[in-house]
């Protein structure tokens, strides 16, 4: 399996996936749902969260990857732009970094990182996308529990369902019985384990043209399947709802399923959840330093509207507080149901 | 082709009130509360309802009770299992009362 850069997929341009998620689904749009709620346009109410993306690399090409992350992508957050992200958490006061890619930890850099980032702060929460797999991959990660440990980060890891054919249908044959393993490893030194300080969340994401159900009863059945099936134990599962970018909508335009999910998610908007919605607190920074409301937005190319302040070498707050973020048809992923984060459910 | 049975109806299942709203208010309240986490939970109940349907056959409600096991974790060993809870059942009700026949041979036989 190949990214949709190296096929040369259309979707692979964000010109073509703007052009699709620019289309009213229905007659409706996501600004139009805002602008009843006297929403629109959506602004931040703080940035208590730095999101860095360290790269599109990734030891796994998963179906769903928004990022249209894989083996064959090179792009890679450089040191010189990790040390602009040092400063500005230096200089100003984030409560959660969260580490992500691609596979953050196949950055060379990134043990580099974690440890100027805990050099400048003991207190703020460092998270770590981590995607277990890559804790196997190498002798040279086999340490990264211990590492994890030390730092005091929270890894924050995808496991789409309790069995094989599930998972692997989504994230690529053999990648459960791998993450099987490193759960094993993180929970050998702690994490997950009651009372250790070492949080180990779990992600879920629907494996297929359909949205997540509940969050709480999902953890439920996560944590008796893992701990029955496998002696696995970890703190909390965040439902994810998988949002219509990259190669998840190149497979919801190939299954045929495109226009059902979009209309699945417009007749689940929730406005609660839209109110929550991670962009209002969050700033995301790409692999080449460029800074956008979220992850998508990123992927999607769509900086922050912010005109001197794009860069995060020229982090300039009070702009970033007043931007407007870009919303288009996208966005409906994230007030379905109960809402979807990078932490989960919102509501 | 024209076939009495439309995809595109199930999401028109809601706008039945058009022609008597009092009751399809009742029905939907009633609908809802009874899909509601209670003794049962809400997964529980999706697997019952999917194998309902099946017993039913109705292609909304195995369209829509499919999608709805599936968000509710279910997976394809045990939303098939719940069918096959149908199927013994039906198959079951057949097959009992073949002790009536029994009965009745029994009865006009020498
Ligand atoms: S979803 Fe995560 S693990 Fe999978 S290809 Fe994308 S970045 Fe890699
Ligand atoms: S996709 Fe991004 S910009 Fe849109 S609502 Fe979600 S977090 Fe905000």
């Amino acid at each position: 399996m190949k990214s949709l850069k190296a096929l040369n997929h259309p979707l692979s341009r964000v010109e073509q996936e703007i052009a699709v998620l620019d289309q009213p689904v229905e007659g409706k749009t996501f600004e139009g749902f805002l602008q009843e709620q006297a929403l629109f346009p959506l602004k931040p109410t703080t940035i208590d969260i730095l999101q860095i993306n360290m790269g599109k690399m990734c030891n796994q090409v998963c179906k769903h990857c928004h990022v249209d992350a894989g083996p064959d992508r090179k792009e890679i957050m450089t040191r010189e732009t990790m040390q602009h992200c040092l400063e500005v958490i230096r200089k100003h006061t984030i409560k959660t970094i969260d580490l992500t890619g691609g596979a953050p930890e196949m950055n060379p850099d990134f043990r580099w990182f974690i440890e100027e980032i805990r050099a400048i702060t003991q207190t703020a929460a460092i998270i770590v996308r981590c995607n277990l797999t890559i804790i196997v991959a190498n002798p040279k990660y086999y340490d990264l529990p211990e590492f994890f440990k030390k730092h005091r980060i929270e890894v924050v890891s995808s496991l789409p369902y309790f069995s094989a054919v599930k998972t692997d249908a989504q994230r690529g044959e053999g990648v459960f019985g791998k993450s099987i393993r490193a759960l094993e490893m993180l929970n050998a030194v702690g994490y997950g384990v009651a009372d250790s300080g070492l949080t180990l969340n779990l992600v879920y994401n629907p494996s297929g043209a359909f949205l997540p159900g509940s969050q709480q009863e999902l953890e439920q059945q996560f944590k008796k399947k893992l701990a029955d099936g496998y002696g696995i134990v970890f703190n909390a599962l965040f439902t994810i709802t998988n949002l219509p970018i990259s190669r998840y909508l190149a497979y919801l335009m190939s299954s045929g399923n495109y226009e059902n999910y979009m209309e699945k998610l417009v007749s689940a908007y929730n406005p609660v959840a839209a109110m929550n919605v991670m962009c209002r607190s969050t700033i995301s920074v790409g692999w080449d330093g460029f800074l956008y409301d979220c992850d998508f937005n990123q992927m999607l190319e769509l900086k922050v509207t912010a005109p001197d302040s794009q860069h995060i070498k020229d982090w300039n707050s009070e702009q970033l507080h007043q931007r407007e973020i870009i919303v288009k048809q996208h966005c409906f992923g994230c007030t379905a149901g109960s809402g979807s984060s990078c932490g989960g459910a919102t509501t | 082709m024209k076939t009495y049975y439309n995809p595109e109806d199930l999401k028109k299942f809601g706008k039945i009130g058009e022609f008597q709203k009092s009751m399809a208010d009742k029905f939907f309240a009633y609908y809802g509360e009874v899909f509601q986490e209670g003794a049962l939970t809400a997964r529980e109940k999706s697997l019952i309802a999917l194998a309902v349907a099946h017993a039913v056959q109705c292609p909304y409600c195995i369209d829509a009770y499919t999608v709805d096991s599936m968000e509710k974790g279910c997976d394809e060993e045990q939303m098939m299992e719940a069918v096959h809870v149908a199927a013994a059942i039906r198959g079951g009700a057949s097959l009992v009362h073949s002790t009536q026949m029994m009965n009745k041979v029994k009865e006009i036989s020498m």
